[in-house]
């Protein structure tokens, strides 16, 4: 019984973090061919393949794990991203979020980026072995990505008139939904806490201490955003069930 | 036509894998780029077993070279393989061959510089410029056409050229 329970445990936590990634990375993907500037375009662009590459080695660890729990179970990474509905996802509210403004988009990616990157290095103690391997896989990307955002915050924070008060609107706005990431993990908020600081130091912003946190992303209780996502992303499984290309 | 052939050696599987090119850089082999791990034979079977490990999490090209590799078995006539992905050690570019670095400056890519991941220091690494050799070049872009390149620019004979990652 306690084996099962681990079992179940272990799923979700794969879904979890399986549903972040795809979330993220699709949110990130709608910039495509409207980037500032061609090498943003690219670079962010790149960053969701990343995100989207890992959300597909995490569906398919969780696909593996279902069949271990229930062997008469054959959902496939496809049927994990394309046909489950809004409550049944897991992701942070943070990542759902829209895009907004190019500030906005690199806060979100920078605050996301260093909660991956700390949450996977606690991974490399796991005991599933698959999930070693993506996490060690991930963190090489992810170390890109927290590099590529931390330098964007610092040159828009620190920039022109305009560009320090899109971004001081992006810290407000999207400060509430950081408390969410480190919930359940404590002992990584520090961490998380010590790089924000650093790079919000030299991009002359402070962070908000006693602001309203909100949750629920992990629960399946999400904000009116995925809906309208998910909507976009999956019809073409939902009009034309199990089609190919 | 070739009649089927059961047999191969892992030697004969070798010299197939490296007629497999990498569809994003055709000059290279995908030995010459290190994405193959391991040839074996599945379980004393027959059954040849060809193990790759992505680029990238997200790399593209993977689903197009697991089908190459197929077909490249299947024209010499062997049609008992099965290809598996290994993620872990995560691949790195220190299993790129000498030959694959040639080849890729060759095409007009510079190879990668280091031994060590280059996000801490992409910015001060030099960069010979695969076009004119110069070292007087500079960071464009720390993501490029695909995600396993950054983009530079020679100060010398101006050409922007794609730079392979160290990772």
């Amino acid at each position: 019984m306690e084996q099962s329970n681990n079992l179940q445990e272990q799923i979700e936590m794969v879904m979890h973090l399986a549903d972040n990634s795809l979330i993220m990375g699709h949110r990130l993907s709608e910039w495509t061919g409207h980037g500032p500037a061609l090498e943003q375009d690219i670079a962010l662009t790149n960053i969701a393949l990343d995100l989207i590459g890992q959300a597909r080695l995490f569906y398919q660890h969780a696909a593996h794990l279902l069949q271990m729990q229930d062997d008469k179970n054959c959902l496939t990474e496809d049927d994990l991203a394309y046909l489950r509905d809004a409550p049944e996802f897991k992701n942070f509210l943070l990542v759902e979020l829209p895009n907004n403004d190019w500030g906005n988009t690199i806060l979100k990616t920078f605050f996301f980026s260093c909660w991956q990157y700390f949450y996977y290095k606690s991974l490399l103690n796991s005991a599933d072995e698959q999930l070693v391997a993506i996490a060690e896989k991930s963190l090489k990307e992810i170390a890109y990505h927290v590099r590529w955002s931390s330098e964007w915050v610092i040159r828009l924070g620190d920039g022109t008139p305009e560009s320090h008060d899109k971004m001081q609107h992006a810290v407000w706005r999207l400060w509430p939904y950081t408390g969410e990431l480190t919930a359940d993990k404590p002992e990584l908020l520090e961490c998380w806490r010590q790089k924000v600081i650093e790079v919000f130091t030299e991009a002359t912003f402070s962070t908000e201490e006693k602001a309203y946190m909100h949750k629920g992303g992990k629960q399946g209780i999400h904000t009116e955003h995925l809906g309208y996502l998910l909507a976009e992303m999956q019809f073409l499984q939902r009009a034309y069930p199990g089609c190919t290309w | 036509m070739e009649t089927l052939k059961n047999k191969i050696s892992i030697a004969e599987a070798w010299s197939v894998l490296q007629t497999v090119k990498d569809p994003e850089i055709p000059v290279l082999s995908i030995v010459d780029l290190g994405i193959v791990r391991a040839v074996k034979f599945e379980d004393e079977s027959d059954k040849i077993e060809v193990v790759i490990t992505p680029t990238y999490s997200g790399c593209p090209a993977m689903d197009v070279i697991s089908m190459s590799i197929r077909m490249e078995f299947m024209n010499k006539g062997y049609t008992s393989i099965k290809i598996s992905q290994q993620l872990s050690p995560p691949w790195t570019t220190d299993w790129m061959t000498d030959e694959g670095k040639q080849k890729l400056k060759e095409y007009g890519i510079a190879p990668p510089v280091n031994k060590v991941l280059d996000s801490q220091h992409l910015q001060n690494l030099c960069v010979p410029c695969p076009q004119c050799n110069s070292y007087d070049t500079h960071l464009v872009s720390e993501f490029g056409s695909t995600a396993c390149k950054a983009l530079f620019q020679c100060d010398d004979c101006k050409e922007p050229f794609d730079y392979f990652k160290c990772h």
